[in-house]
């Protein structure tokens, strides 16, 4: 029971955390409930489909399949936290102003939620697709009754869940006029984390061998993984932040360029000076 | 129209991997017990694994100082690179079995 405990709570923790921080990025916006819902039940879908086309999918691009399908969907979803970025950039304060005038949840900010739902089900197929294969293993293999791993598997979901509402709180207890820049320094630095994580796999794919070596290492300090207290909170800022105790020059080009990116077409899509909010946007 | 050419086999040679000098290094994982749990690189110097996993059940190749995450499907294989390595030791583990499934690499 404690081996699931384990891995299922650490798996379910990095999903969390994710989901924790988009919640809080829509605050306000009507029907994110029902995104956010949808974005984890397809991405549980997937995970199912993937762990039960592992064998295959690790068998195409010459044994690089899995390699290379997993940077696809983190490229995937850097694309989808830039949108958002860049559309909470010229429309975030519309939201936070028209939050505070009607008191309640605004319809507007719903584009940049089926951005969000993709993110949200991005982490949960790659997280749950580790936990259901290695569930489907234990319970092929008849080492633990099938009550032991239930409740293993259910505890460390309730535990998964409970980080990810830490997370929510903790972010919601900023006041709400900083809330979303908060949320959008956040989100670039989860892109960028996703960026050079990808990289990790083109590489570990065989391709874009360059700039190998590693830059600094600090694992004797802050350990990116492992056992113990220190290893889960290096695990923790590797999914906030891409935290990595070894990057190399090319993850650090892909971290680096990520946030520039991000900033520059934030700034771009929202130039200093504001047409007054009197006239209407004829996009909208 | 040479410049172009050689622009794009040196685009091309950047991006394909590099031969491996040495054949890979076959690691059979049995009644989730990795053999051999020793495997030597020369250091600075990219290897290859073939990960052949002989149990019923998949396996995740796992080891936070290599940087790898590999799933291998029960009676499959799986390859596994190693980017040029400081010289040291870097375990590595099956997640799903990690209390038999270990393993080190050393670089030297």
């Amino acid at each position: 029971m404690l081996s699931s405990l384990i891995i299922v709570f650490r798996e379910v923790i990095e999903a969390g955390l994710i989901v924790g921080i988009v919640l809080a990025a829509t605050k306000g916006v009507l029907h994110r409930a029902f995104w956010v819902a949808l974005g984890v039940a397809a991405g549980v879908v997937g995970a199912c489909l993937v762990a039960l086309f592992a064998g295959e999918i690790s068998n195409l691009f010459e044994g690089s399949g899995q390699e290379l399908f997993n940077a696809s969907i983190l490229l995937l979803a850097v694309m989808m936290l830039t949108w958002h970025n860049v559309w909470m950039a010229s429309h975030g304060r519309e939201i936070a102003r028209e939050m505070k005038a009607v008191g309640a949840a605004v319809t507007a900010g719903q584009s940049t939620l089926t951005a969000l739902a993709v993110v949200v089900g991005v982490a949960v197929l790659r997280e749950g697709s580790e936990v259901v294969l290695f569930l489907y293993g234990i319970a092929a293999q008849g080492g633990e009754t099938t009550t032991g791993l239930l409740l293993g598997g259910l505890l460390g979901l309730a535990g998964g869940a409970a980080m990810s509402a830490l997370m929510y709180f903790g972010l919601l207890s900023i006041p709400a006029h900083r809330l979303f820049t908060v949320t959008g320094g956040l989100i670039t630095l989860l892109a960028a984390g996703m960026a050079a994580q990808a990289v990790l796999f083109i590489q570990n794919a065989g391709y874009l061998q360059i700039l190998m070596m590693p830059v600094w290492d600090t694992s004797w300090l802050l350990p990116e993984g492992g056992e113990g207290v220190v290893g889960i909170i290096g695990r923790m800022l590797h999914t906030l932040i891409g935290y990595s105790d070894q990057p190399n020059g090319m993850q650090l080009i892909a971290y680096i360029g990520t946030i520039i990116v991000i900033n520059v077409l934030m700034r771009v899509m929202n130039p200093p000076k504001r047409v007054p909010a009197a006239v209407p946007n004829p996009a909208e | 129209m040479h410049f172009k050419h050689i622009a794009f086999v040196a685009a091309v040679s950047v991006l394909v991997s590099p031969a491996f000098a040495d054949a890979p290094i076959a690691l059979t994982l049995k009644d989730h017990k990795f053999s051999p749990a020793t495997i030597r690189v020369k250091a600075g110097q990219p290897a290859l694994i073939k990960m052949i996993n002989n149990d019923d059940t998949a396996e995740e190749f796992d080891s936070s100082s290599l940087k790898v995450e590999k799933v291998v499907a029960g009676h499959s294989s799986g390859n596994i690179r190693l980017r040029p390595l400081p010289p040291g030791k870097y375990p590595f583990m099956g997640e799903y079995h990690s209390a038999t499934a270990q393993g080190v690499v050393i670089a030297e």
